[in-house]
C-alpha cells in the first residue's frame, strides 16, 4: 500500500471536518476524492502532506507514520495545493528551477519526468507566472511538484478554475505519470472527473461515503433513472420534486433526471403526473446512469439520515 | 546550501521586480534623511531677538552684527531698560532677549572677562533650548575669533555650555533617530510583509511541504533583507555626513557592527509580527504602530527622554531605537569606542535573543 489512513478525526473550532476517515491507496493507482466545496477535501490532503495534525487516527506513507517522520515524508510527496502555488512576480523558469533547487534536485535531471507537462509551457518560459491562463498555471504547478520525482503525487482540486479542454489534457498527462509508477491521489468538485480515476472515494461533510472502482458505483446502482423533460425545465423540477412518489429529482443540463420511491418506475404515471401539472411537450426516458447519478444518489441518502 | 541560496536568490528577485518594494528600500531613507534634515535645521531660523546694549562699544556692536548676521536671528528690537524684557516677551513675538551688562568692553579688556545675558522664552521648551545654544555657539565662535585676533585671551563663562554637539544643530539628534527609525521599519516591516505574503498566495503550505527547514525558510527571507537594511544604513551614514555634515568621530567599523547587530533586531521582530499575522495588511499595521510610532514617540528621537513623565521613561527602556540612538549618537558624535556603549549593546544582544528565540518557538513547521 501507498497509502493507509486510519480513523481521521480533524474539527476546527467544534466544527467537524473529517470524521472517521478510512481507506487506502495502492501503489501506482490514481485515486480520486470526490465531493462538493467544503466537504473536507483539502483538510484531508494537509494532514496526509503534514500540514495539519489530526485530532486522532494515524496516517500511513509508503511505510512511515506521517505524524512522526514528517521530514522524510515531506520528500516522498508532491504537492500541489489548491490555489497552485506558484510566485507571480517570477517567471515560469524561474518558478520551476526555485522549486527544483529546493527539493536539492534541477531541472535537468528529472526533465524526463516533467517533459510531457512542461514542454506545453516551456514556449512562455520568460512570461510571469503571474500572467498565465489558468491552463498553464495548472500545468507549471504539476511540473513544480513533480520536479523532485516523488512517489505519491498529491493534487487538491487541479482541475478547478481551468477550461474543458485543458481539463482533458490535464486527465490524460496523469494517466500518463502512472505508467510512469507514480502513485496519485487527486481530488476533485467535478463527478464527471470520477470515472476517469481507478479509484474513488465519495466525501461529503466530512464523512467518507465510498470507495470503489467507477465500473462498481455504477453496478451497485439499484434505482431505475428516468430522464425527463418539458417545455418549463424550472417548474418541472419543482413539480417533480413536490410529487409524493419522488424519490429524487435533480437538474442534469436540459433534463431532469428522476428516481421514484417504488423503484419500479412508471413513465406513463410520471407523463400522466406532469400533464396535470400543464406541462407540454413531456419527454421521458429510462436510461443508464451515469457515475454522477451513483453520487446524487449516495449523497441524497446520506442527507437523509 | 544550496537550497538555501536558491531560496535567497528568489528572495532577491521578489525585492527588485516590486516597484513598492524598491521605493521603500532605497527611496524612504533617502528623502527622510533630506527632509528631516532641511525641516529641523530651518526649524531655527529667523528667531526674533531682542537686544539690551548697557555698553554700546565696539566689542559689543561686532558682537551684535555678528549674531544677527548668522542667519538664525532677526533683530526685532533694540531695548533701553531691564523692565522692557517682560513686556517684550508678552508681545510674543521675541524668542530671546541678549543683554551685555554696562561697560563690557571695558571689563573685558581689564579683567578677560565679560557677562553676558540670554534670556529665552521657555515657553517652547525645545525652541528656547535651541535659541539658547545657537547664541552660545556663536558667542564662543567671536570669543574664538577675537583671541587669535589680539593674541591676549579673553574669556566668556558660559553658563550653558553643550560638551558635544556644541552648535546644537538638530540634524545631528536626527540622523541617528531616522537611522534607528528606517533601519527598524525596513528590516522588520519588510521581512514580516514578505513572509506573510507566502502565507496570503498559498505558496507557504509547498515550502513547509518541502523539505526546507524552518530555520532555512526564516535565513531564507532574512538575508536579502539584512545586506539591503545594511546598505541602507551606509547610505544614511554617508548622506549624512555629504550632505548636513554629521561627523563620524569613533570607529566607523564599530558603527557598522553595531548597525548590523540592529538590523538583526528588526530582522527577529519582524519574523516575530509574521508569526502572529495572516494578511500582509495586518502584518504592516502591526509593524508601523508597533514600530515607528514608539520610535518616534520615546526614543529620544524628537522628545527628550529626561523630558517625559516617569512611567514613560520606563517605557522607553523597552523601546530598541532608545538604545541604539544613544549608542550611535555616542560613536558618531563623542567619538567613544565600545567600552562606553557595552551596557546599551548588551541590552540589544539580549533582546535580539529573546526576539528570536520566541519566533523560532512560534513558527510554525504546518499550517496551525
Amino acid at each position: 500500500m501507498a497509502l493507509n489512513i486510519n480513523n481521521i478525526n480533524k474539527s476546527f473550532e467544534g466544527l467537524q471536518a473529517l470524521n472517521d476517515i478510512t481507506f487506502s491507496v495502492r501503489e501506482g493507482e490514481l485515486f480520486g476524492l470526490i465531493g462538493p466545496d467544503g466537504s473536507g477535501k483539502t483538510t484531508l490532503f494537509r494532514v496526509i502532506t503534514t500540514l495539519l495534525l489530526p485530532d486522532r487516527g494515524e496516517v500511513n506513507l509508503f511505510g512511515l507514520d506521517v505524524l512522526k517522520n514528517y521530514k522524510k515524508v515531506r520528500q516522498l510527496v508532491g504537492y500541489m495545493a489548491g490555489r497552485f502555488s506558484l510566485y507571480h512576480d517570477l517567471t515560469v523558469e524561474e518558478n520551476l528551477k526555485f522549486y527544483a533547487t529546493v527539493f536539492g534536485t534541477t531541472v535537468e535531471e528529472n526533465y524526463d519526468l516533467i517533459k510531457d507537462v512542461y514542454c506545453q509551457i516551456e514556449p512562455f518560459k520568460t512570461r510571469k507566472a503571474g500572467k498565465l491562463s489558468g491552463g498553464m498555471k495548472q500545468k507549471l504547478a504539476l511540473s513544480c511538484a513533480l520536479i523532485h520525482k516523488p512517489r505519491l503525487l498529491v493534487l487538491d482540486e487541479p482541475t478547478t478554475g481551468v477550461d474543458a479542454v485543458s481539463r482533458k489534457e490535464f486527465w490524460d498527462m496523469l494517466k500518463r505519470l502512472q505508467k510512469k509508477g507514480i502513485t496519485i491521489l487527486v481530488s476533485t468538485p467535478y463527478m464527471d472527473e470520477a470515472s476517469l480515476c481507478d479509484r474513488v472515494g465519495l466525501i461529503q461533510k466530512g464523512n467518507l461515503l465510498s470507495v470503489n472502482k467507477p465500473e462498481n458505483i455504477i453496478a451497485e446502482y439499484q434505482r431505475e433513472l428516468l430522464s425527463v423533460s418539458s417545455d418549463n425545465l424550472y417548474k418541472l423540477v419543482n413539480d417533480l420534486r413536490n410529487d409524493e412518489d419522488t424519490h429524487s429529482a435533480f437538474l442534469f443540463g436540459h433534463s431532469v433526471h428522476l428516481t421514484r420511491k417504488d423503484r419500479q418506475a412508471s413513465a406513463k404515471q410520471v407523463i400522466k403526473y406532469l400533464k396535470d401539472k400543464g406541462h407540454e411537450r413531456i419527454y421521458v426516458k429510462v436510461i443508464k446512469p451515469e457515475i454522477e447519478d451513483c453520487f446524487m444518489d449516495l449523497m441524497h441518502e446520506e442527507d437523509e439520515i | 546550501m544550496k537550497r538555501f541560496w536558491g531560496f535567497v536568490l528568489k528572495e532577491f528577485l521578489h525585492i527588485f521586480r516590486d516597484p513598492r518594494t524598491m521605493l521603500i528600500l532605497f527611496g524612504m531613507p533617502i528623502v527622510q534623511i533630506l527632509l528631516f534634515g532641511y525641516v529641523i535645521t530651518n526649524e531655527i531660523k529667523d528667531i526674533k531677538i531682542a537686544i539690551l546694549d548697557q555698553s554700546k562699544d565696539p566689542v559689543t556692536i561686532e558682537l551684535t552684527n555678528k549674531i544677527i548676521s548668522s542667519g538664525f536671528f532677526i533683530l526685532d528690537r533694540n531695548i533701553k531698560n531691564i523692565n522692557e524684557v517682560e513686556d517684550v516677551f508678552k508681545e510674543g513675538n521675541v524668542r530671546q532677549v541678549i543683554i551685555f551688562e554696562s561697560g563690557f568692553g571695558r571689563k573685558l579688556k581689564r579683567e578677560g572677562t565679560a557677562n553676558i545675558q540670554l534670556i529665552a522664552d521657555a515657553s517652547d521648551a525645545n525652541t528656547a533650548n535651541l535659541v539658547v545654544h545657537y547664541t552660545m555657539a556663536i558667542i564662543n565662535d567671536f570669543v574664538r575669533e577675537q583671541n587669535k585676533l589680539t593674541g591676549s585671551p579673553i574669556q566668556f563663562i558660559p553658563e550653558v555650555r553643550m560638551l558635544y554637539n556644541n552648535e546644537l544643530k538638530g540634524v545631528y539628534m536626527f540622523i541617528p533617530g531616522i537611522m534607528a527609525m528606517i533601519l527598524i521599519l525596513v528590516s522588520a516591516m519588510m521581512t514580516s510583509i514578505s513572509i506573510v505574503r507566502e502565507k496570503e498566495l498559498g505558496t507557504m503550505e509547498t515550502l513547509l511541504v518541502s523539505p526546507l527547514r524552518p530555520t532555512q525558510i526564516i535565513l531564507g527571507k532574512v538575508t536579502p533583507y539584512v545586506a539591503l537594511s545594511f546598505i541602507n544604513a551606509v547610505t544614511i551614514i554617508v548622506m549624512g555626513n555629504l550632505v548636513f555634515g554629521m561627523p563620524v568621530q569613533g570607529s566607523i567599523i564599530l558603527l557598522l557592527a553595531e548597525s548590523i547587530l540592529y538590523i538583526l533586531l528588526g530582522l527577529s521582530l519582524g519574523i516575530l509580527i509574521s508569526t502572529i499575522t495572516k494578511s500582509q495588511q495586518n502584518a504592516m499595521f502591526i509593524s508601523l504602530f508597533t514600530l515607528m510610532i514608539p520610535t518616534i514617540l520615546l526614543s529620544g528621537f524628537i522628545f527628550p527622554i529626561e523630558n517625559m513623565p516617569k512611567i514613560l521613561q520606563w517605557l522607553s527602556f523597552f523601546i530598541p531605537p532608545r538604545w541604539f540612538i544613544s549608542i550611535i549618537k555616542n560613536i558618531m558624535l563623542k567619538g567613544t569606542g565600545l567600552m562606553y556603549v557595552w551596557k546599551e549593546t548588551l541590552i540589544l544582544i539580549v533582546m535580539t535573543s529573546i526576539f528570536f528565540g520566541l519566533s523560532i518557538r512560534k513558527f510554525k513547521i504546518r499550517l496551525e
